[in-house]
């Protein structure tokens, strides 16, 4: 062991029911970058919150954490972390649209940590000037220090969140899950900032990821835990590259960005013409504007969708997606433009639609899903809609290949994975001609994320259905759609086969969106 | 804010020009609201009038009492106060004077509607000002204590006191206070409204502290439930992290949790306006609320209009003022507000 590095041992988390995470060792060197991976419940996030000493009531934490400046016999008291948090310690979360307070202005934010961490009171102007010079670290203008959280776009936002996090000069940073909740070519930057500040400041920092492509490139060493254990470790290429343990392996093949399936099983599905009967599309939304007062976030935009076909929407969050959604499904009213179903032009908004032409998957299953009802009810509720008998319930969960049982369930006791199906299941409850999935997948674990695209997949062959894909994600758009259309600032740049489209795409804007979501992938 | 010119780049940052048209929307809004006001103020005359006379009883004996009378008095007052017009002419003819101003006399006190009001006002509006002012400054931070420490005795202290003060009816905490701290211990005077001044607030402080034990209970519980929601979430746990101090979290939690407690003390401050009717009873107080009683039992037609007119304006001002403060403790909604 060298000097001047941060090293932990036997840090373990007690929860209520035993252990949730086994004892374990690991040390980084000054501005190394150690990154801990693992799917959502498998203990990495208690073990950061554990080290930064915030972990929820009812957990409690044993080892030892040796800085060079102090050493922490856990569990410490709160003192004890006092003098840490901040100063020697500090943790970034995940998603930046929640962990700045909304109704603060981001300089103060900034401002609050720098003055938590001076020994001296600082004046107004000196506050003002150290704030900037933060703001500066991380490639923000000064002006963002006026600027609320929510004018922020999420890139930014997390670089101010950056800015906080450091503004102590913490010998360890912990950062959780810093880019899931950010854009592809967003991801990148962020984490080659971290990586930046890092190496210039001589900070040791613990990556915290269930993403293994991420970290390609971005940190030395790798551990994997699976279940609280670590089941792997090592220097981060030959982890990647000869994986020992089966889960990594497993870790590897269910990353998108990692394997091309473009021209996987899926897109045989395409029987539709075969019948002979409807030609012509399900979908024509033709010259599509929508403005929210004097910000317009379409602009005459036209997108068809086959009858079974998978058409991919992809943009970054603002580019206008998600409202061509919402006003296909009536949710949103259009400014201008027509938007025609099986030939028929329909009104804006919701009355002039019937449930069983089009139905939506929201993003997150967690908020989607009434968490007072069983999911047997929620359904029946949705059968009910369609007037179908409630004794179809079986067949409608059989069909998003969940037990008989979930039934009795409630929303809480279900896994992310599990209630998207349910939301799916729902959606298909009144047998729709069109599914529109809003980033259906951007909240799941990767190889959760590759169980319900296989299931998407398999309904559309199954029932024939057309499906409207809107996501931010390359990689996944890549696995489902025939045809793809990218969207900026509310228009279409580029659109056509999905194939094509993704494996030479010709707008510069496509090219930057494809580097950004493959460049791991060469590397190495 | 507006004084940086550099925000070219920038565009989601609203810049001067932007800002200023946001007062359109506002204005708009006030406009809307005033108008939407003035006819709620409107129909709720038209019902209360209506419903006091379709009770029962008879102003004309009411006003005569026990003395015998010819049919020409009655016949005299019924054209003075204009009784003998059919229904919608009364309600015309109030409407009509109202509007100019006039709110009519008070059959029962003899006085103009104004006067009779106006002597009582100062002492209702001291009492629901104290009443709400310690309300909040014991409720707030008591909820925001009971939050922060959840599960300690003060968390403990403070569910008990909530408990307390929702269940327990004013004109039983207005006679317990008076037994003890008028009676047992003689600190406070029993009666009366004082001879103004301090005298006056020594006399409120009782009927004050009955009426802000049922409101404060309410704005404990919401401040709590506000607070204990914002203090699960990521901003809070980020400014841990970083090692903000407790006492700094805690406030920023509280700034998020405004929006609900602005909501629920307002609601409480209308439901006072109505319910200072019990403590002034009890504490014999010459306010609005014993004039309200009094006059609806003699069908005192001209003043119940106004008062019942008073406590809707208020309430609505209250709400409008809830909010105003919306807008300008949420940066999401000033911006929604300046995009409409």
């Amino acid at each position: 062991m060298t000097q001047n590095q941060v090293a932990v041992t036997g840090l373990a988390v007690d929860g209520p029911a035993g252990i949730v995470v086994a004892p374990f060792d690991f040390s980084i060197a000054p501005g190394e970058t150690l990154a801990l991976i693992g799917e959502s419940g498998s203990g990495k996030t208690l073990s950061a919150k554990a080290i930064a000493g915030l972990l929820p009531s009812g957990f409690t934490a044993r080892g030892t954490i040796a800085l060079t400046s102090a050493t922490i016999e856990l569990p410490a008291t709160d003192a004890v972390w006092r003098a840490t948090r901040g100063r020697r310690i500090s943790l970034l979360l995940q998603d930046p649209f929640t962990s700045l307070s909304p109704v603060h202005r981001c300089g103060t934010q900034i401002a609050m940590t720098i003055q938590a961490a001076s020994t001296t009171r600082l004046s107004r102007a000196e506050c003002a000037e150290l704030v900037t010079h933060r703001l500066a670290e991380v490639n923000l203008p000064a002006d963002v220090a006026r600027a609320f959280p929510h004018e922020l776009s999420g890139g930014m936002r997390q670089r101010v969140a950056i800015a906080a996090a450091l503004a102590t000069d913490p010998e360890l940073l912990i950062a959780d899950e810093p880019t899931t909740a950010l854009d592809a070519s967003n991801q990148g930057e962020i984490l080659d900032l971290l990586r930046g500040l890092q190496e210039q400041r001589g900070m040791a920092a613990l990556l915290i990821s269930h993403d293994l492509g991420m970290v390609r490139g971005r940190a030395e060493n790798v551990l994997v835990m699976r279940h609280g254990e670590i089941v792997e470790r090592g220097d981060t290429s030959s982890v990647l590259n000869s994986p020992s343990h089966p889960y990594t392996r497993a870790l590897i093949e269910a990353d998108p960005s990692l394997t091309d399936r473009s021209a996987g099983v899926v897109r045989a599905a395409s029987g539709i013409n075969g019948d002979g009967s409807k030609t012509g599309d399900l979908v024509a939304a033709t010259n599509l504007t929508k403005s929210f007062g004097d910000k317009t976030v379409l602009r005459g935009v036209d997108v068809t969708v086959g009858r079974g076909e998978t058409v991919g929407i992809v943009g970054e969050s603002g580019s206008g997606k998600t409202t061509i959604a919402r006003c296909i499904a009536g949710l949103e009213l259009e400014t201008s433009g027509v938007i025609e179903f099986d030939g028929v032009a329909l009104a804006p908004g919701r009355a002039s639609r019937i449930p069983t032409q089009m139905q939506i998957v929201f993003q997150d299953p967690y908020s989607s899903l009434n968490p007072m009802i069983s999911v047997g009810r929620s359904l029946k509720l949705a059968l009910r809609v369609a007037q179908r008998p409630a004794s179809d319930l079986n067949g409608l969960l059989h069909l998003v290949e969940l037990p008989v049982e979930f039934a009795r369930k409630r929303p809480a006791e279900l896994s992310g994975g599990q209630r998207q199906r349910v939301a799916i299941a729902r959606a298909l409850a009144v047998q729709p001609q069109l599914l529109i999935c809003d980033e259906s997948v951007s909240a799941l674990d990767v190889s959760v994320q590759k169980q319900i695209l296989d299931l998407l997949a398999k309904l559309r062959v199954d029932l024939g259905l057309s499906i409207l894909f809107i996501s931010h994600d390359l990689a996944v758009v890549r696995q489902l759609a025939d045809r793809v259309y990218v969207l900026r600032n509310g228009e279409v740049v580029e659109s056509g086969e999905c194939h094509d489209v993704l494996n030479s795409p010709t707008h510069p804007y496509t090219q930057a969106l494809v580097a950004a979501s493959i460049h791991e992938a060469p590397a190495y | 804010m507006a004084h940086h010119a550099s925000r070219r780049w920038l565009e989601v940052i609203p810049n001067p020009i932007a800002r200023a048209s946001r007062a359109r929307p506002l204005g708009r809004m006030l406009v809307v609201r005033v108008l939407g006001t003035l006819g709620i103020l409107l129909v709720l005359s038209i019902i209360v009038f209506s419903m006091l006379h379709l009770a029962p009883g008879d102003i004309v004996k009411n006003l005569l009492g026990n003395r015998p009378s010819s049919p020409d008095a009655v016949a005299a007052i019924r054209a003075q106060y204009h009784l003998d017009q059919p229904l919608y002419m009364q309600y015309l003819i109030w409407l009509g004077n109202t509007l100019t101003g006039d709110f009519g006399q008070s059959i029962r006190l003899q006085d103009s509607v104004a006067n009779v009001i106006g002597a009582r006002l100062g002492i209702t509006a001291s009492l629901s000002g104290l009443a709400f002012l310690l309300a909040v400054i014991v409720a707030i931070p008591l909820g925001v204590q009971s939050a922060v420490r959840s599960g300690s005795w003060i968390d403990r202290f403070a569910t008990g006191f909530g408990i307390v003060g929702l269940s327990a009816p004013t004109f039983a905490v207005g006679l317990l206070l008076l037994y003890g701290f008028a009676f047992y211990v003689p600190i406070f005077p029993v009666y009366g409204s004082g001879d103004g001044g301090l005298d006056t607030l020594w006399h409120l402080v009782l009927p004050a502290i009955t009426l802000a034990l049922g409101l404060g209970a309410i704005i404990l519980k919401l401040t709590r439930t506000a607070m204990l929601r914002e203090l699960e979430s990521d901003y809070v746990t980020f400014g841990r992290a970083r090692g903000l101090p407790d006492r700094q979290v805690h406030l920023i939690a509280l700034r998020n949790a405004a929006i609900p407690i602005v909501t629920g003390a307002s609601l409480v401050l209308t439901f006072l306006v109505g319910g200072t009717v019990l403590a002034e009873t009890t504490f014999a107080l010459p306010g609005l609320g014993t004039l309200l009683q009094g006059s609806v039992l003699f069908k005192d037609i001209a003043v119940v209009q106004a008062l019942t007119l008073l406590v809707a304006v208020t309430i609505a001002t209250i709400a409008l003022l809830a909010d105003l403060a919306y807008i300008f403790l949420d940066p999401r909604i000033r911006a929604k507000e300046g995009a409409q």
